[in-house]
């Protein structure tokens, strides 16, 4: 399904370089390697929990790779660990929301342009309206791009987002992420008609429904859709149809809701694989770049790894102390009885 | 007299023949109603500050079904005022993204049972983000609430939010009790780094009162602290918005009895101003909390606590709470049974007055 005009500059249709397209694996493997790691971090104790990504990197750093961390703003939720190592955030920061260190994350928000990692299922797909169209006021030219998944697609918020975003023809950019799960409930008890991307109809939104285990075809409509909203025409929704191979967190047990039989034959090819495929068969990569990049991964997951190890817990005080830019006698006064009876001060 | 919230000016107040006649050139008092005072109030901090927005349902053109931004698109153009499609958590929602992107959004919820459906937006979103972005992204947003009962609007148009949003940690939340403090709390709630909900008592939208929009408190007083509005000897009364006028009713009838009653306006509902609850019932020895939510978890559960904590010793009562009931805010025809009325805050008087310790 495409229903989004074609562009008229041209600019977006521009096929990546085979640099990019090597860039691209390069994120894919990273991902793919912080994404095994953090499970492994989980089950050694590291970090309490985890939202792993298995078989979205083609989605996450396709779509996160349009991004200009100039302009644009991404609101995330917490399994977009992907977008956030393409948009270049602190991987210790951003991974410090996993061992529970601060809940948004520990990344600057205004510095990385990725909003705080929301845990609220369609939680901020209004902040992005919001935010846009605060553009559109400031006669900027930012998009704001939204991330959520099939199952937050029946949130109430999500409707009312894309209606506010197509009557302010807010540039916006929803991206749905169709990974066939909702925690337990499959898509097709879930999305009424089958598709998200077919509801922007009834909003006059153009909009995508793309293979989303593809990195590249998820560049180009990512960018496509960029372009759209970039130019003043409003709102694009793109659902890019993938698959959550793994669990839902490390805390969930998939084998209580589909066989091994039933997820091998939903996740199809790995989008990894299916990548490193491409790229031989073209000759843009040989086995040599696949390697440097998993020695890379390698190297880059260790990193983050001292980095989390060496991660303190924030020192209790700023519990109160970020409550309120302007803070209150009683939350003062609470503080100051914490610290006489925590700390004995 | 009666006891219908609509009637009955407030002692405090003097009521002028029209706002014409009462403006004074030389003056910077003028008299005029709530609604003219909130207005007033919008139409400057749109002008002084340009990163304020003004919306909601209705507005816009229309001017809210209240009026309270009657003109205001018109004056300030379609960008700073404006209608938005008829959504509340949309309408919360788009604010936290506003703030984020710089702005200070000015919101209207149509009417307090309409809060609700902005519940998560309000609660998990615009009362955490500055939290949850360890202070990056502030949300300086003001939320008008046209708030309480008392003039015989439909279900869920005559709701009392105030202890919800109070418990709420990362809300302020503020009332005011005449067109004076209405001006006056609302320039500075708009202008506050902190998500502030702002509880207009929508039956007193239409009683005049005068506002002198130079000083705020004659007597030096912190914008943020409450406010005697009446000073008295035997007994402390403290209310908010729609129940401060009604308190001041019941000092004037008490007088006659030779009861001298202080009046409280607690002004801020959060933070609450312990000092102020504390320095005036240590002088009177007995207080009364009036308020028209529910009774119970109601903020006159938290107003008698910290009187207590701060004058348990030289108490001549346990604190008297006078308050709506808890039952479903009532049709039209039983609301003045459920509201706090006069009668009822007088035995409460009574009560504290008459108390032997057992």
């Amino acid at each position: 399904m495409d229903t989004l005009p074609p562009p008229a500059s041209g600019e977006s249709a521009a096929p990546p370089t085979p640099a990019q397209l090597r860039e691209l694996y390069a994120l894919m493997v990273a991902v793919r390697h912080l994404d095994t790691s953090a499970i492994a971090w989980q089950r050694q104790g590291l970090i309490p929990g985890y939202a792993p990504e298995l078989g979205q990197e083609a989605a996450q750093v396709g779509s996160g790779y349009a991004v200009d961390t100039t302009r644009d703003f991404v609101f995330p939720t917490y399994r977009e660990m992907g977008v956030a190592r393409t948009m270049g955030v602190d991987m210790v920061a951003y991974m410090s929301t996993h061992k529970a260190t601060w809940h948004g994350g520990l990344y600057d928000p205004l510095e990385s342009r990725l909003a705080p990692i929301q845990a609220v299922v369609a939680g901020s797909v209004l902040h992005a309206v919001g935010w846009a169209h605060g553009q559109t006021l400031d006669a900027k030219d930012g998009v704001a791009l939204t991330y959520f998944g099939d199952g937050a697609s029946s949130q109430g918020d999500v409707h009312e987002a894309m209606n506010f975003a197509a009557v302010m023809k807010a540039p916006v950019v929803f991206f749905v992420q169709n990974n066939g799960w909702a925690i337990s409930v499959p898509t097709e008890r879930q999305v009424a008609g089958g598709s998200v991307a077919a509801r922007a109809a009834g909003y006059g939104m153009p909009a995508l429904q793309i293979d989303g285990d593809d990195v590249v075809a998820v560049l180009e409509a990512t960018r496509r859709a960029f372009e759209h909203a970039r130019s003043g025409n409003g709102p694009v929704l793109i659902e890019a149809m993938t698959y959550r191979r793994g669990p839902h967190s490390t805390a969930d047990d998939p084998g209580r809701y589909r066989s091994l039989q039933e997820e091998r034959d939903g996740a199809g090819i790995d989008p990894l694989e299916r990548f490193r495929q491409r790229l031989l068969a073209d000759g843009t990569a040989d086995e040599a770049v696949f390697a440097t990049a998993l020695a890379a991964a390698k190297a880059e997951a260790e990193q983050i790894r001292t980095g989390l190890t060496a991660l303190g817990s924030r020192p209790g005080t700023e519990m109160f102390d970020l409550v309120f830019q302007e803070t209150t006698p009683a939350l003062q006064a609470q503080a100051a009885s914490w610290r006489e009876e925590s700390e004995h001060v | 007299m009666s006891n219908s919230i609509l009637e009955g000016e407030s002692a405090g107040f003097r009521q002028a023949q029209s706002p014409a006649q009462a403006q004074s050139p030389a003056s910077t008092t003028a008299v005029m109603s709530m609604q003219q005072a909130l207005n007033l109030a919008l139409d400057e901090v749109l002008a002084e500050n340009p990163r304020t927005l003004v919306f909601g349902e209705d507005c816009g053109r229309l001017g809210g079904v209240f009026r309270i931004t009657d003109g205001l698109q018109a004056k300030h153009g379609e960008q700073r005022v404006f209608d938005t499609p008829l959504a509340e958590s949309g309408i919360l929602g788009m604010s936290v993204g506003l703030a984020m992107a710089g702005f200070h959004p000015i919101p209207e919820v149509q009417f307090d049972g309409f809060a609700y459906p902005a519940i998560n937006q309000i609660v998990c979103q615009i009362a955490r983000m500055n939290y949850r972005s360890r202070g990056t992204l502030p949300m300086p947003i003001t939320l008008r609430v046209p708030s309480f009962g008392g003039i015989r609007a439909p279900e869920h148009h005559g709701e009392s939010l105030e202890a919800l949003f109070a418990h709420v940690p990362g809300l302020k939340v503020v009332s005011p009790s005449n067109p004076h403090e209405a001006y006056h709390l609302l320039k500075y709630a708009a202008t506050r780094p902190d998500p502030v909900i702002f509880l207009e008592p929508k039956s007193r939208y239409w009683q005049k009162g005068e506002v002198d929009a130079a000083r705020h408190d004659a007597d030096g007083g912190s914008p943020t602290g409450a406010k005697v509005m009446r000073a008295g000897r035997h007994v402390t009364l403290v209310a908010w918005g729609a129940m401060v006028a009604r308190c001041l009713q019941v000092a004037g009838l008490a007088a006659e009895d030779g009861i001298d009653v202080e009046v409280l306006d607690l002004r801020w509902l959060k933070p609450i101003d312990a000092e102020a609850l504390a320095a005036s019932v240590r002088k009177t020895r007995r207080a009364v909390v009036v308020h028209e939510a529910p009774l119970t978890s109601g903020l006159g559960a938290e107003v008698a606590q910290l009187i207590t904590q701060a004058c348990f010793d030289t108490l001549k009562a346990p604190v008297e709470r006078v308050t709506g009931f808890d039952v479903p805010y009532p049709s039209g025809d039983l609301e003045d049974e459920y509201i706090p009325n006069i009668d009822r805050i007088l035995f409460g008087i009574q009560r504290v007055l008459e108390y032997k310790r057992g």
